[in-house]
């Protein structure tokens, strides 16, 4: 009997439910002619991955896209399986006994390193780790900012540097009324930061920030904007760019950058700078085993062969004082134990979401890929739901060709024994809903969207402390 | 968006050969692999040159005996080549404005992939989907 009837549906894991996995769930689950069991798979109690956890507390209507997953998790052959660690608590070999087919949708969890000196010192982050610790991330609860430095040094000028810089400068009122994990409420409002510097390598109109992100940091309540001049003229290279090109949100960008450069400050406690055309050579020491500042090269633009504008250094160098720097120069995929893994370009090598044999360069039967581990980390959440549509469309072609893994127990009530038995605090979607529910209520006391749990055992205990039989 | 989220996707696979080879062992490859071009390298992986299937195309156009020529003699010397961390949207630009369609990849002078016009197309066609995608999510989610 074919495998994908209601007697034998196709059983699929998806590790990571994040915006990829459930982009996977949904088209998967609302084919019409075959009929597919889900379960999801995440090391956290909580859904969502970077919406509940990157996204920034300040930008809740992008968090609205939440809405579209709870509809796919209300199918019923959608099943949660939150706080459940690959290669920990099961392992691809259980997933192998229990369903035809296995997704990887696990993101990309770490920063890049800039590889300069310094980088390691006291006070010297990677940006992704402060905004776990704002967000609420159980594994960044503990993590300890100096806040007290006066001067910040952002490295990058992509959303999340303009996040953190965001936050950093934003009123403990303004902090307040978003849905900010409460231990990171409570440093930003001891916060003597005055000054925080985004550094950009390339010039105005190569920015990767968006322009609502950047007219966003022209209206904040406690801090000035300040440009430099010459560093937002639009030199040669990129006014030929921009016109060959049509690219009016740059020129648009240019534009902003300029009047915020002729902007006179008004007086606020904070005041956020974005320089551009330079790069951190280095990270200085205070003298103490601490930051003390960085060193920047300032840079000059060049077209490389295919056209692109580049950062080229000159000889000209400065050093910034700051105590505190965040490095955020781009996330990257860790490992998964058991599942091929590309170290080169920090994915898992697949075609058209089909896991490849880093061997054979041939796929691996019944493992798939989707999202940021998939292709790296690029594009909006959305860009999550062409690529999930992919990899969901090779594996029910492969379904459909009988390609699949031969599970031993091809059974939900066995697959709901296993993670029993090998997590019996684990979190279904009905807990999460709970959950959510009550992080609301929380929120409106707080006079916010919500207030998170920030620490697994507190979410345990809310839930009511039991253990499944 | 650059040169490397493609080549994330598509990993190091790319066919090469070398320019002593014959056209019919290059036509081999390109029919084997189901592919449009083949980056030509030297021994120690530099591209040199890439074969296409107009540039054979041309010569077999004038001359029936195709087939023995070497790759060296109808492969493309005039090379652009592209760097990971090139945009894509200035590799879209250049590859349509030189028409070309095979972009290989170097670092250090040394091959690491290839890009087609319609992966950057593919690219941009996902990244705009993405945006509008995230944007009508939005505006719904709203609504509702």
């Amino acid at each position: 009997m074919a495998v994908g009837t209601a007697e034998r549906p196709l059983r699929v894991a998806v590790v990571g439910a994040g915006p990829a996995g459930f982009y996977v769930a949904e088209h998967l689950l609302r084919r019409a002619e075959v009929v597919v069991d889900l379960d999801m798979f995440d090391r956290l109690p909580t859904p969502f991955g970077l919406v509940r956890l990157g996204v920034a507390p300040d930008h809740q209507k992008i968090k609205a896209v939440t809405a579209a997953f709870d509809k796919v998790a209300a199918h019923p052959r959608f099943r949660f399986f939150g706080g459940v660690e690959l290669g920990k608590d099961v392992t691809v070999a259980d997933l192998r006994a229990h369903y035809h087919q296995i997704v990887y949708t696990t993101g990309a969890q770490t920063d890049r390193r800039m590889g300069i000196p310094g980088e390691d010192l006291l006070g010297s982050h990677p940006a992704t780790e402060f905004v776990a610790w704002y967000n609420g991330h159980p594994d960044y609860r503990d993590c300890q900012f100096d806040l007290s430095q006066e001067r910040v040094a952002v490295v990058g000028v992509g959303n999340v540097a303009v996040d953190v810089a965001r936050i950093l400068c934003r009123t403990p009122s303004e902090l307040a009324a978003t849905d900010i994990a409460e231990h990171a409420l409570e440093a930003l409002r001891g916060s003597r930061v005055r000054e925080v510097y985004l550094l950009g390598r390339r010039g105005a109109a190569q920015a990767a920030f968006t322009n609502p992100e950047l007219k966003e940091l022209g209206e904040l309540e406690g801090a000035d904007v300040a440009v430099a001049a010459h560093e937002v003229e639009l030199d040669a290279l990129s006014r030929e760019a921009l016109e060959k090109t049509g690219d009016r949100a740059g020129a648009k960008k240019v534009e902003i950058l300029q009047s915020y450069a002729r902007r006179a400050p008004e007086g606020k406690p904070r005041r956020l700078v974005l320089r551009f055309l330079v790069s951190p050579v280095a990270v200085l020491d205070n003298g103490a085993g601490a930051v003390g500042g960085i060193r920047l090269v300032r840079n000059r633009l060049v077209a490389s062969a295919t056209g692109t504008i580049q950062a080229q250094p000159t000889e000209q160098v400065e050093e910034l004082p700051a105590g505190l720097v965040f490095r955020s120069v781009g996330y990257r995929g860790v490992p998964l134990p058991g599942v091929p893994f590309d170290d080169k370009w920090g994915v898992v090598l697949n075609e058209k979401g089909r896991v490849l044999d880093p061997n054979t360069k041939q796929p691996l039967l019944g493992e798939y890929t989707a999202g940021w581990i998939k292709r790296g980390p690029t594009g909006v959440i959305g860009t999550n739901k062409p690529d999930a549509a992919e990899t969901a469309t090779a594996m029910l072609e492969d379904a459909a060709a009988g390609q699949m893994l031969a599970p031993a127990e091809p059974d939900a009530a066995a697959a709901e024994r296993l993670v029993t038995q090998r997590q019996p605090h684990y979190v279904d979607y009905a807990d999460w809903l709970r959950l959510n529910d009550l992080e609301i209520a929380r929120g409106r006391s707080r006079g916010g969207p919500r207030l998170k749990f920030t620490r697994v055992d507190e979410m345990l205990a809310a839930l009511g402390n039991r253990a499944r039989p | 968006m650059n040169i490397a989220t493609i080549l994330a996707t598509k990993g190091d696979k790319v066919v090469t050969v070398r320019a002593d080879q014959t056209i019919r062992e290059a036509l081999g490859v390109l029919a084997q692999h189901n592919i449009g071009a083949l980056v030509v390298v030297d021994g120690s992986m530099r591209p040199i040159g890439v074969l296409s299937e107009r540039d054979v195309v041309r010569a077999a156009a004038k001359n029936e005996a195709v087939f023995p020529l070497l790759v060296s003699q109808l492969m493309t010397r005039d090379l652009v080549l592209g760097d990971p961390g090139d945009d894509l949207g200035a590799v879209g630009q250049t590859m349509v404005q030189r028409r070309i369609r095979h972009l290989p990849v170097v670092v250090a002078g040394k091959l690491v992939g290839i890009v087609s016009i319609g992966d950057v197309v593919k690219a941009q066609r996902d990244q705009y989907q993405g945006e509008v995608d995230t944007l009508q999510t939005i505006v719904m989610e709203r609504g509702t």
